[in-house]
This record gives structure tokens, sequence and C-alpha cells, in this order.
């Protein structure tokens, strides 16, 4: 039989503020266990939550930019549960009334189509503390410094049907938060978290399947693998003549599985209410209108303008965009350059592949943009060739310099004194008296080998495409 | 609708209420009563009202985004049963 996989991803991506979303301890992160918790963040007695307007604030960013529907009131519930990591046993998140509702964003799938998933909603809800299961006097130890940190949810639509459509979508909202400066998108550090529903039906039929979600899949590339892993588990189940239950599972991926966490029969039954604590949140025309007047250009957009701009190809404009630091940094090397498709190349190949090899990441580039700018704007105005270019960044990657100063103190210009160039030339030719016969018995390849020659001579100074000429010019004279 | 034993046995585990089984007939009766108020409250049309999500008909202030808070870490720790390299210790939980 034919099965066809259903996707719906919950994102659960920490807000960028300074603050926590209901109290005023900070969200730094990396503190000294429980310095950064307060009694509202310990759930101490007769503490209340005073929530963050920047919180608000960012979910209507996003909401905007996903053509959300946004509601005139929001309201705050608790989601009742008992884990060490919640001291108060209950959780501040949205359920009737969440701050975005729902919208839509486009994917760009491999073969180069697109598709629309549709986005549920997202809410706001605070984040949990830590558990640490290492052996503390035979005890777990609770680090509640995460305890409070703002988080938005972000409910997909079961519209996605392959791993790799789940992976296209989840890039696509951790690009869209980082251009939103709304969250870091640290998966390492726990900012952009994804868990997964996986259903598969028989090809054709209406109904979905019963879904089992996996949590906390942090990478892309785990998410990728856990659910063809748990899509093939799934088929096995009904080919051999069972039923997938409903329930939460783990990824391994030392072991490379996915297991049972709980069955959700056996589940926490959460009993939301309202959060008598908290009173609704009003949002305006006029608040919506703001957020809107403080989005910046979005990655379709960027990709468009890319594009018309520049004279990219679509799949260069994609690489570029993908990541709002990349984005900018190019730019600022077009800009300086001229050459917007040199620039590309650069970035997207010689650049990253040199940041790949060295194993930093973009932020951390040694090169900065003007000056990498600055040496390509060399190759534009023919002072040095694209070879030497290589060698001026290599040189840079190391030290503060600019491209100037270093093709100055290192003698990189190429030599543009045709007299000079000539001689080379000539003396190139007196020494290979045989291959200039061949190439005059129409053997016309040789030409290739000459300009070799000078350009070994001159230390790869010499301009190849005058020496090309030069060459022409003497042996069909 | 009432409340039979086995439903107030099972909104006692998920509220982590440790009652006997002697008081289960009596809670049930008595959260059934209760259940019953909100019945009688059921019958009254309110098609015409909006619900409210908090009885007082006010909007939620907002904060600015400042951290206001301090390290207090020793003071909350001094009154915690068990603490160590600066965790809380609570009894082991198994995932």
């Amino acid at each position: 039989m034919a099965w066809e996989t259903v996707i719906g991803l919950e994102i659960h991506a920490q807000l960028a503020t300074k603050s926590k979303i209901f109290s005023g301890a900070s969200t730094a992160f990396g503190a000294e266990p429980n310095t950064q918790a307060c009694a509202v963040d310990l759930g101490l007695p007769g503490v209340l939550p005073v929530l963050n307007r920047e919180a608000v604030n960012m979910a209507l960013r996003f909401g905007v930019a996903i053509g959300a529907e946004i509601a005139p009131y929001n309201v705050f519930a608790r989601k009742n549960y008992f884990y060490p990591d919640l001291p108060k046993g209950y959780q501040i998140s949205q359920m009737e009334l969440p701050i975005v509702g729902s919208g839509h964003l486009e994917i760009e799938l491999e073969d180069g189509s697109s598709k629309t998933v549709g986005v549920t909603r997202a809410h706001l809800e605070e984040d949990a503390g830590k558990s640490l299961h290492e052996d503390y006097q035979g005890m777990t130890g609770i680090d509640l410094n995460r305890a409070g940190t703002p988080l938005l949810e972000i409910v997909s639509e079961p519209d996605m049907r392959s791993a790799k459509e789940a992976i296209a979508y989840m890039k696509k909202i951790h690009a869209l938060v980082r251009y939103l400066g709304i969250c870091d998108g640290n998966m390492q550090e726990g900012s952009f978290r994804c868990d997964a529903n996986v259903s598969v039906r028989p090809v054709g039929q209406a109904e979905y399947g019963t879904r089992a979600e996996l949590k906390n899949i942090n990478s892309f590339r785990f998410v990728e693998r856990a659910i063809n892993l748990e899509v093939e588990r799934q088929i096995d189940v009904i080919e051999s003549g069972g039923s997938v239950v409903q329930e939460t599972r783990l990824y391994d991926s030392d072991k490379h599985e996915t297991r049972s966490m709980r069955s959700k029969e056996e589940a926490n039954d959460y009993r939301y209410f309202p959060d008598p604590d908290l009173l609704p949140v009003a949002i305006s025309e006029a608040d919506i209108e703001a957020a809107r007047a403080t989005l910046p250009e979005l990655p379709d957009e960027k990709k468009k303008r890319f594009v018309s701009e520049f004279g990219l190809s679509d799949y260069d404009a994609g690489v570029l965009t993908a990541e709002l630091e990349v984005a900018t940094y190019f730019e600022v090397v077009a800009q300086e350059c001229g050459d917007a498709k040199l620039a590309s190349n650069w970035v997207s190949s010689d650049l990253s592949g040199a940041l790949h090899k060295s194993g930093i990441e973009f932020s951390d580039c040694p090169v900065d943009a003007v000056r990498l700018g600055g040496v390509l704007k060399r190759v534009v105005d023919n002072t040095i060739s694209g070879k030497i270019a290589k060698q001026v960044f290599d040189e840079m990657w190391n030290n503060d310099a600019d491209a100037d100063t270093i093709i100055e103190q290192k003698g990189l210009k190429q030599i543009t004194d045709t007299g000079a160039l000539e001689a080379m030339v000539d003396d190139v030719l007196a020494a290979n008296a045989d291959q200039v016969e061949q190439y005059r018995a129409g053997k016309t390849k040789v030409l290739g080998f000459f300009v070799g020659q000078v350009m070994k001579a001159s230390k790869g100074k010499a301009n190849p495409g005058q020496i090309n000429q030069l060459f022409k010019q003497k042996l069909d004279s | 609708m009432s409340l039979d034993s086995s439903d107030v046995k099972k909104i006692a585990h998920l509220a982590r209420l440790g009652i006997s089984d002697d008081a289960v007939p009596e809670y049930a009766t008595e959260l059934s009563r209760i259940l019953e108020l909100v019945e009688q409250m059921n019958a009254v049309d309110t098609s015409a009202v909006s619900p409210m999500a908090h009885p007082q008909d006010v909007v939620q202030r907002l904060r600015p985004d400042e951290v206001t808070e301090t390290d207090n870490r020793d003071g909350f720790q001094g009154v915690a049963p068990a603490t160590e390299d600066g965790l809380y210790l609570v009894p082991r939980v198994i995932e």
C-alpha cells in the first residue's frame, strides 16, 4: 500500500526580551544556577505576574509578518501539571484566545516549487526551569533561571507531507524570527525548539491517521531523521496488523530510535482555566499598525529584491537571504566592490568555505564586509587578479589590514606597464621556439602555455587577459 | 450532573491531593452540589452577554522590558529544604 505522511510542527521560540515575561528577572543565558530566579519565577506565595510589554510587541510583529488574524483581546490561562521545574504547579499559557490567530507562510521546496503552509495560531507562555538528573545526594537538581522566559509557541496546520517540507517550514520560521529580531534562534542553547506531530494514512484517504508527537528534536538534521524514522515505524506497525497509539515519543539521536514517553490516555488532564491573576490583554488597531511599521524587509521580499536589483539567480538570492547576517554582509560587499555577482560568489563560496573549514560561526567572521569588499574592488578595477584576491583574503584572515595595505606591502599589484609585459612576452617567445612553431602550424592551444609562463614569471601579477592579447598580436602579425 | 467516587479520585490525583477512601463519598456529594449550582446558572439565557475572562471589566497593564530584580539566591535558598551547587534539590525525578 502507498502511504502519505502528514506532519504538523509546534515551534517554541524564546523571545529576545531582556527580562522575563511576568517578572523583572534577567533572561540572559548561562548565568550561575538560580541567580536569575526571583520570587515570581519561584512561585512563592503572594507574588503576582505583570506582563512584559515587549513580549506582547514581539508576538504582534510575528503575527503581522505572517498575515495572521489578531483578536482585540487575548487571555492567559493556567495549564496545570506537576513537575519540579514548574514550581507554581501550573504554566501560564494561552488556550482559547491566543494573541496570534490563523496565518500562513510560503516555503520553497528542493525542486524549486513553493507551497503555502498554514499557521493555526501562536501564543505567549512562560518557559519552565531545567531539571538536572545527575546524582545530587540521590536527588534531582533544579535550576529555575529559565523559568518565566517568554516563549512564542507557533503551531502549524498539518500541512506538511514529508520530512523535507517540515525542514523547509522550520527553516522559514527560523529565518523569520531572526529577521524580526524577536528570537536569537540558537538551537544549542534551546532558544528555538521543535516538536513534530506525525501520522500516516493510505494515499487518497481523507481522514488523518492517529498521530504521535515527537518531542524536542533540536537540530534541523534531527528533525528530518526523527520524522523519517517515525514514519517507518508507524507504517510497520500498521502493515503488521497493529494500530498506532496516540502518544508522546522521544527521539534518541545516539541510538537513532524513537521511544514512548507517555501515552495521551494516561497523560495529564491540564484543566486549563483563565488565570485570575492576569486581566485580558487588549490589542488595538493602533498597536497592530505600530507593529507593522517596525517590520524590517522580510526574507521573501529581500530575495525578490536581490534578484531584481542585483541580477542574481533565484538560487543565489535564496542562499544569501536565508540568514539576515549573511544578507546584510553581502549587501555591504556588493556596494563596496560594485559587482554583485562577484560579491555573491565570494560570500557564498570562498567566505563560507573558509568559515566552514575553520569551524567559525558567521557572526565571528574575522574578515568584515568592508574589508572583503575592498579586496573585490581591486579585482573589479584590475589592480589584482582573482587569484591574487584569494591570497589577499587569506592574509586578511589573520590580521586587521585592509586590502590596499596588503597589496602594497606584499607588492601584489598587477603589472600594467605594457613595456614590462611586452619584455616578458618576448622572453617567453624567444625561449620556446618549438611551441611558437606549433602555434604557427595551427596548434593555437599552446597560447595557454605561453600565458602560463608569463603568469609564472610575474608571480601571478600580470593580467592574463592583457597577456593573451599581447601574444596574439605578436604571433598573428 | 454528579460525580462518582472514581471522578473524585481522578481529580484528587491530578491535583496531587491525598484524600482517604472514607472521605471520597462525602467529597463526591459536596462537589456534585457545586455542579448543581453551575447547572442552575447554565439555565439562564446569556445569549446576549459576551463571555468575560475576568470578573473585572478592565484590561491588563503592561510593564516595560527592564531587568529590575537582583540576585537573592542565598535568601531564597535559606528557606529551601535542600540545595547544592546553587540548585534546589527535589526527590529524584525519573523520566
